[in-house]
C-alpha cells in the first residue's frame, strides 16, 4: 500500500480547520462569494482527500484492517500517555465518508440557502469547525481524543442553533441543547474515569482487547452504562432527548448536517466503537435496545401531530436513531451503521428539501399554511417523495427499506420479540407521519405562493442525495466486516422473506392510511380529532410527552430557586453582619459613658451589690 | 544571580515609575512594561538554561535548579534564601506574562496618578514573585505581606464604585482584613514550626529545607498545619472564606482583577503544594477528606452564585471560586496525574480568568456599565471582543482544546483513582460550568440589542493581548507536555512525600 496516500488522512480535518481559521479572522470582511469559496472549498478538498484515502484503503487494505497515523503525543504523565492519533478502519472510514461527503453537499447547498443572511462567513466558519471536530470524533484512536471531538461538535451545535442570535428564544434553545448534552458528557467522562481506573488506558484498541479478560465485570458494566449516558445525550434518546426539537431554531442546513446526518448519530458510533465493552455487559446492551425502542415509538407519536415542517423531521430523526439504538441493542452492529449511513442520505435530502420549501414559501414553516406546492416546486416534490419513501422504508426501491428491514429482521431472528414489534409498529408510524407531511405540504389547496430556487449549488446536492436515497444508496456496503462482529442471527434465513413482505406491507399500509386521512380536501375523522380525548393525546404528543415540563419542575425550577435564595451569598451576609454586631456592642457600651454622676453612682452601687450577692451565694 | 533580579526588577521599576511621572505621563507605563518584559525574559532564560526533568533530579531531597542565599538576620537563623524549581518557575512565568497583560490593559484605563499606580502594581507583582521564590519561611512571610499592601491601594485608589456595591473602600478594607487576619495565623504557625524545629535541632532556623524534616506529635502537626491551611484557604479562596473575593473583584481596576484572579490566588495553591503537604504529610493526609469536600462545595457554591450575578465581574469572580475548588481537590488527592493537572489548571485558569477580566474592563470602557441587564446583543455592535469573550467563556466551561480542559480532566481522572466519590460529584459541576458560561455569553452578547449604535472595536494593543492569551491557552490545551516536563520532578516528589509519609 502506498503510505503517502494514506498519510494524507490528517488533511481531512486540516482543510476545514484552516477554513475556520481564515473565516474567523476575516471578521465578515470577505464577500459572500469569497466566504463560500473558502467554506465550501475546504469541505470539497476534505471530501476529495477522503475519496483518495478511501480508494487506497479499499484497494490495499492494511494488514490488520487498521491504519494508524500518530500526530503527536498529547501529554505524558507516568504511564498515561494519550496520543493525538488517527485510527482508520472500516467503521471510521464509513463515518469519514458520510461526514465529508454529505457534509460537502450540505455546505454547497448552504452557500445557496444562506445568501443574503447576516453573518454569512460566520456561518461557514462554524460549519467548518463542526466538520473538523466531527472528524476528530470519528478518527480518534483514544477516548480522550474522541471526547475532544465530542465536546467540540457540541459547541458548534450550540453556536449554530443560536446562529440567529437576536432572538432570545434561539439562544435559549442553543443553551438547552448544550446543557442537556453536557449532562450526557458528564456521564461519559465518569465512564472514562472508570475505564482508566480499571484498565489503565484510554486507548480504544487496548480497552477493547483488555475488556473480555477483565475480572471486574461490574465496573465495566457501570462504565458501559455511563458511556450509554453520553450516547443518549448526543443522540437525543430517552431520557436526554428533549433538546433536539428545539434545536431546529438553527438554519436548516445546520439541522441537516448536525441534527440529522452526522452529530446526532455520534452516540450510535460511540456504542458501535466500544462494542466489546457492551458485549461483556449484556444487561446494558439490552438497555441500549430498549432505550432505542421506546424513543422510536415516542418520537414517532410526536411526529404525527407537529405542525412545523422542521419539527416533524426532528422527531423523525430521533425515531430513526432509535432504530439504530435498537439495532445495537440486539447485536446487529453492522445493520445499525448501515442504517446510520442510509439515514444520513435521506434525512439530509429531506432537510435540504425542507429548507428549499421554507425559502420557496418565504420562511414559512407551518405545514398547515402550505399545500398544493407540487405544481410550483416539482423538483422538491420529487425529492420529498423519494426521501420520504426512504424514511418510510418504501419497499425495494429505497435505501431506507434495506437498512430498516435488516434491523427488524435481526431483531426478530435474534429472539427479541418485544423490540421487534416496537420496531414494526414504529415503521407504521413512520410512514404515517412522513406522508402526512408530504400530503399536507404538497397536495390539497394552495395556501401560499412559492417560487422555485435554481443554480448548481441548489440543484446538485439535492440531486446527488436523491440518487443516494434510492436503492442505489443501499448498494454501498460499509466495509465493516472484521471491525464489527456479525449479528448472532445473521446466518439465519428462515422467515426472512416473510418478514420482508410484512415490513413492506406495513410501510405501504401506513402510506395508504395517510392518504385516506390527509389527502382528501374534506378530511375524514375530523369529528374524532376534535373530541377532548383525541385533543388530549394530541397535546401530549405535540409537547413530546411532557418531558420539558417534567424537567422544568424537577431540575430547572429548583436550580433557579437555589440561585435565587442565595443571590446575596448567605455566607457573605453573615460575615458582613460582623461589623454591625461590633457597632451595636460599641453603642451599648458607650451609652454607659454618659457623664451623669447619678448614673455612675447607681452603676457602682448595683455592681457592688451584684458582686456581694455572688460572693455570698457561692 | 537571576533569582534576586526577578524580584528586584519589579521593585526598582516600581520606584522608577513613581518618580518619572513628573516628567511624562506615558513614561511610567513604558517602564512598567519593560520591567515585566524583562522579568518574563529572565524566566524564559531560566527555562532554557535549566534542566528540570525528573531523571536528573537527585533522589530524595528537593532539587533546586538555582539557589541564592544571603545572610540576613543570622541570630534568628533567617537568611535571604531564594530557590527555583519547575513549579516556582512556571508560576514566575505566569506572573511575568499576566503582569505584562495587566500593565497593557490599564494603558488607557488609568489616567490618575499613573506613576503611583504602576508602583503599586509592580510591587505587588514583585511580592508575588518573592512568594514563589522564597525558601526561608520568614522571607516567605515578608513577601506574603508585601503583595498585600499594594493591592489594597490598587483597589482603594483606582477602584470603581459599582452602583449596587458598597464601594471600593469597603471592598479594599474587606480584602485587607481577611488577608491580614489570615496572615497573622500564618505567622503564628510559622513561628510555632520554627520553635519546634529549634527545640529538636538545637539551632534556630527559618530555612525550608531544615523545617521540612521537623518531627511533630500528631496533634501539634495537625494544629500547625491548620494554621497554614487557613491562611492559604483565605487566599485561594476556599469556602467559607471566599467572600472578600467578589467584592474585591467588582471594585478593583482591571489590572487589579487580572492580578488577583490570575496570580494572587495561585500563591495559595502554591503554598499548599510547597509547604502544607511536604511539611505536614500526616496531618494533611488526615485532613484531606475535609479539604477535598471543601473544594467540591466551593466548586458548586461558586457555580451557583455565578449564575445569580448581574455584575459581569462578580460573575467571573464566582467562577474563579468554582475553578479553584478543582485545584484544591487535585492537590489533596495526591495523585500524580491530578497534581500535574493542578499545575495546568493553575496556569489555564490564570490565563482564562485574566482574559475574561480584561474583556470585562474593555466592555466597561465602552459601555460604562458592568451590569449584564444593560447589555445584550453586543455581538453585532463591536468587532473582535465578543468572539474573544466567546472563546474565554468556552475555556471557562472546560472545552477541549483549551488548557482548562486538560487541567480539569487530569485532576478528575487522577482524583478518581483515589477518591471516586469526590471526583464523580465534582465532575457534575461541569454542567453548572456550562450553565454560567453560556449565561454570560447569552446575556452580554446575544439576544436583542438595546441600541444599534456601533461601539469601538478592539484596537491593536487590546487585540494583541487577547491573541497572546488565546494562543497560550490553546497551546496548553493541545501540547501541554513542555509544561508538564517542567513540573514533573517537583510534583513527583510532592506526591511522594505526601503519599508515603515516612516515619521521621
Amino acid at each position: 500500500m502506498s503510505d503517502s496516500l494514506m498519510s494524507m488522512l490528517f488533511l481531512t480535518f486540516v482543510f476545514p480547520l484552516a477554513g475556520f481559521v481564515l473565516l474567523a479572522f476575516s471578521r465578515g470582511r470577505f464577500s459572500e462569494n469569497m466566504s463560500a469559496l473558502i467554506g465550501v472549498g475546504s469541505m470539497g478538498l476534505s471530501a476529495a482527500t477522503t475519496a483518495l484515502v478511501m480508494r487506497e484503503f479499499l484497494a490495499n487494505p492494511p494488514a490488520d484492517g487498521v491504519y494508524t497515523q500518530v500526530l503527536w503525543t498529547w501529554l505524558r504523565i507516568e504511564n498515561f500517555s494519550p496520543r493525538f492519533a488517527l485510527h482508520l478502519d472500516g467503521l471510521s472510514l464509513t463515518m469519514l465518508g458520510i461526514v465529508t461527503g454529505v457534509g460537502f453537499l450540505i455546505h454547497l447547498f448552504a452557500s445557496w440557502y444562506m445568501r443574503g443572511e447576516e453573518g454569512y462567513s460566520r456561518f461557514f466558519a462554524y460549519m467548518n469547525l463542526f466538520v473538523a471536530s466531527m472528524l476528530y470524533l470519528v478518527l480518534a484512536d483514544n477516548l480522550l481524543f474522541l471526547y475532544c471531538g465530542w465536546e467540540g461538535v457540541g459547541l458548534c451545535s450550540y453556536l449554530l442553533i443560536g446562529f440567529y442570535y437576536k432572538h432570545s428564544a434561539n439562544g435559549h434553545a442553543a443553551m438547552k441543547a448544550f446543557i442537556i448534552t453536557r449532562v450526557g458528557d458528564v456521564f461519559m467522562a465518569v465512564g472514562l474515569f472508570i475505564l482508566f481506573r480499571e484498565l489503565g488506558t484510554l486507548d480504544i484498541r487496548n480497552i477493547l482487547q483488555a475488556v473480555p479478560s477483565h475480572a471486574n465485570h461490574d465496573a465495566l458494566a457501570l462504565a458501559a452504562l455511563l458511556l450509554l449516558g453520553g450516547a443518549v445525550g448526543k443522540s437525543a434518546q430517552l431520557p436526554l432527548q428533549t433538546w433536539l426539537a428545539d434545536a431546529m431554531a438553527g438554519p436548516t442546513p445546520v439541522s441537516a448536517l448536525i441534527h440529522a446526518a452526522t452529530m446526532v448519530t455520534a452516540g450510535v458510533y460511540l456504542v458501535a466503537r466500544m462494542h466489546t465493552l457492551f458485549e461483556v455487559s449484556p444487561g446494558v446492551l439490552y438497555l441500549v435496545g430498549v432505550v432505542g425502542a421506546i424513543t422510536l415509538l415516542m418520537a414517532g407519536f410526536s411526529a404525527l401531530v407537529q405542525t412545523d415542517i422542521k419539527r416533524v423531521l426532528a422527531y423523525s430523526t430521533m425515531s430513526q436513531i432509535g432504530y439504530m439504538f435498537l439495532a445495537l441493542g440486539v447485536g446487529a452492529w453492522q445493520a445499525a451503521i448501515f442504517h446510520l449511513m442510509t439515514h444520513a442520505f435521506f434525512k439530509a435530502l429531506l432537510f435540504l428539501s425542507a429548507g428549499a420549501v421554507i425559502i420557496a414559501c418565504h420562511h414559512e414553516q407551518d405545514i398547515f399554511k402550505m399545500g398544493g406546492l407540487w405544481k410550483k416546486i416539482p423538483f422538491i416534490y420529487l425529492c420529498f417523495i423519494v426521501g420520504g419513501s426512504a424514511l418510510a422504508a418504501f419497499p425495494f426501491v429505497t435505501a431506507g427499506f434495506y437498512s430498516k428491514d435488516e434491523i427488524l429482521w435481526l431483531a426478530y431472528a435474534g429472539g427479541n420479540a418485544s423490540l421487534f414489534y416496537a420496531g414494526l409498529f414504529g415503521a407504521l408510524l413512520t410512514s404515517l407521519y412522513t406522508f402526512r407531511l408530504i400530503f399536507l405540504v404538497f397536495h390539497g389547496e394552495a395556501k401560499t405562493d412559492a417560487h422555485a430556487g435554481h443554480g448548481v449549488s441548489y440543484g446538485l446536492p439535492l440531486a446527488v442525495l436523491l440518487v443516494l436515497s434510492t436503492a442505489v444508496g443501499a448498494m454501498i456496503h460499509p466495509p465493516l466486516a472484521g471491525v464489527l462482529p456479525e449479528s448472532p442471527a445473521s446466518h439465519l434465513e428462515e422467515g426472512k422473506h416473510t418478514l420482508e413482505m410484512l415490513s413492506a406491507g406495513v410501510a405501504i399500509f401506513g402510506i395508504v392510511v395517510a392518504a385516506i386521512l390527509f389527502l382528501p380536501a374534506n378530511k375524514p375523522l375530523q369529528g374524532f380529532f376534535s373530541t377532548r380525548f383525541a385533543h388530549g393525546f394530541r397535546c401530549l404528543w405535540k409537547y413530546a410527552w411532557g418531558f420539558d415540563a417534567l424537567y422544568n419542575v424537577l431540575f430547572v425550577k429548583p436550580y433557579l430557586y437555589l440561585v435565587h435564595i442565595n443571590r446575596r451569598d448567605l455566607i457573605d451576609v453573615v460575615i458582613e453582619s460582623i461589623p454591625g454586631v461590633m457597632r451595636a456592642g460599641h453603642d451599648a457600651l458607650s451609652a454607659t459613658e454618659n457623664g451623669r454622676v447619678r448614673w455612675y453612682a447607681a452603676a457602682m452601687v448595683s455592681g457592688a451589690a451584684a458582686v456581694l450577692v455572688v460572693v455570698l451565694w457561692f | 544571580m537571576i533569582l534576586p533580579l526577578l524580584i528586584f526588577i519589579p521593585l526598582l521599576g516600581g520606584l522608577l515609575c513613581w518618580q518619572v511621572e513628573r516628567m511624562s505621563r506615558a513614561a511610567p507605563r513604558w517602564i512598567a512594561l519593560l520591567s515585566m518584559l524583562l522579568v518574563t525574559a529572565l524566566g524564559v532564560q531560566l527555562v532554557l538554561q535549566g534542566d528540570y526533568s525528573l531523571a536528573t533530579a537527585t533522589g530524595g531531597g528537593a532539587h533546586w535548579q538555582s539557589e541564592y542565599r544571603l545572610h540576613w538576620i543570622p541570630a534568628l537563623g533567617i537568611s535571604f534564601h531564594l530557590g527555583i524549581d519547575g513549579l516556582s518557575l512556571l508560576m514566575v512565568l505566569l506572573t511575568g506574562g499576566l503582569g505584562v497583560a495587566a500593565i497593557l490593559c490599564s494603558w488607557r484605563e488609568i489616567q490618575k496618578n499613573v506613576g503611583f499606580f504602576y508602583l503599586n502594581l509592580l510591587w505587588n507583582l514583585g511580592g508575588v514573585i518573592g512568594v514563589f521564590l522564597a525558601l526561608d519561611m520568614f522571607l516567605f512571610f515578608f513577601f506574603w505581606e508585601v503583595m498585600l499592601v499594594p493591592m489594597y491601594f490598587l483597589i482603594a485608589l483606582w477602584g470603581h464604585n459599582a452602583p449596587d456595591g458598597k464601594g471600593r473602600i469597603h471592598a479594599a478594607n474587606k480584602f485587607f482584613i481577611f488577608t491580614q487576619a489570615s496572615g497573622l495565623l500564618l505567622l503564628i504557625a510559622i513561628v510555632a514550626l520554627v520553635l519546634i524545629a529549634a527545640h529538636q535541632n538545637g539551632v534556630i532556623s527559618f530555612d525550608y529545607d531544615v523545617l521540612r524534616h521537623t518531627r511533630m506529635s500528631p496533634n501539634v502537626e495537625y494544629l500547625v498545619m491548620l494554621g497554614f491551611f487557613i491562611a492559604f484557604a483565605v487566599k485561594m479562596p476556599v469556602l467559607p472564606f471566599h467572600s472578600w473575593l467578589p467584592d474585591a473583584h467588582a471594585q478593583a481596576p482591571t489590572a487589579g482583577s487580572v492580578d488577583l484572579a490570575g496570580i494572587l490566588l495561585k500563591t495559595a495553591a502554591y503554598g499548599l503544594l510547597r509547604f502544607a503537604l511536604p511539611i505536614f504529610p500526616h496531618a494533611s493526609q488526615e485532613f484531606a477528606p475535609v479539604a477535598m469536600w471543601l473544594g467540591v462545595t466551593g466548586i458548586f457554591y461558586g457555580a451557583v452564585l455565578a449564575c445569580a450575578q448581574t455584575d459581569i465581574k462578580r460573575l467571573v469572580a464566582y467562577t474563579s471560586i468554582s475553578h479553584m475548588g478543582f485545584v484544591l481537590v487535585g492537590i489533596y488527592s495526591g495523585n500524580m496525574i491530578a497534581l500535574q493537572g493542578v499545575v495546568i489548571q493553575m496556569l489555564a485558569h490564570g490565563i482564562s480568568a485574566g482574559g475574561l477580566f480584561i474583556l470585562c474592563g474593555e466592555i466597561y470602557e465602552r459601555l460604562h456599565t458592568r451590569d449584564l441587564r444593560q447589555m445584550g446583543g453586543l455581538w453585532s455592535r463591536m468587532t473582535w471582543l465578543p468572539a474573544f469573550a466567546l472563546f474565554f467563556a468556552a475555556a471557562s466551561l472546560g472545552l477541549p482544546g483549551t488548557g482548562n480542559f486538560v487541567g480539569e480532566f487530569l485532576i478528575l481522572l487522577g482524583a478518581f483513582k483515589v477518591v471516586p466519590v469526590v471526583a464523580t460529584v465534582a465532575t457534575g459541576a461541569l454542567i453548572l460550568a456550562a450553565v454560567y458560561s453560556l449565561l454570560l455569553v447569552q446575556k452580554a452578547f446575544f439576544g436583542p440589542s438595546r441600541s444599534e449604535e456601533a461601539l469601538e472595536g478592539l484596537n491593536l494593543r487590546e487585540r494583541g493581548i487577547m491573541l497572546v492569551l488565546v494562543v497560550s491557552l490553546l497551546v496548553l490545551g493541545v501540547y501541554p507536555q513542555p509544561v508538564l516536563d517542567l513540573s514533573e520532578a517537583i510534583m513527583f516528589y510532592t506526591q511522594h512525600w505526601y503519599a508515603v509519609p515516612v516515619l521521621k
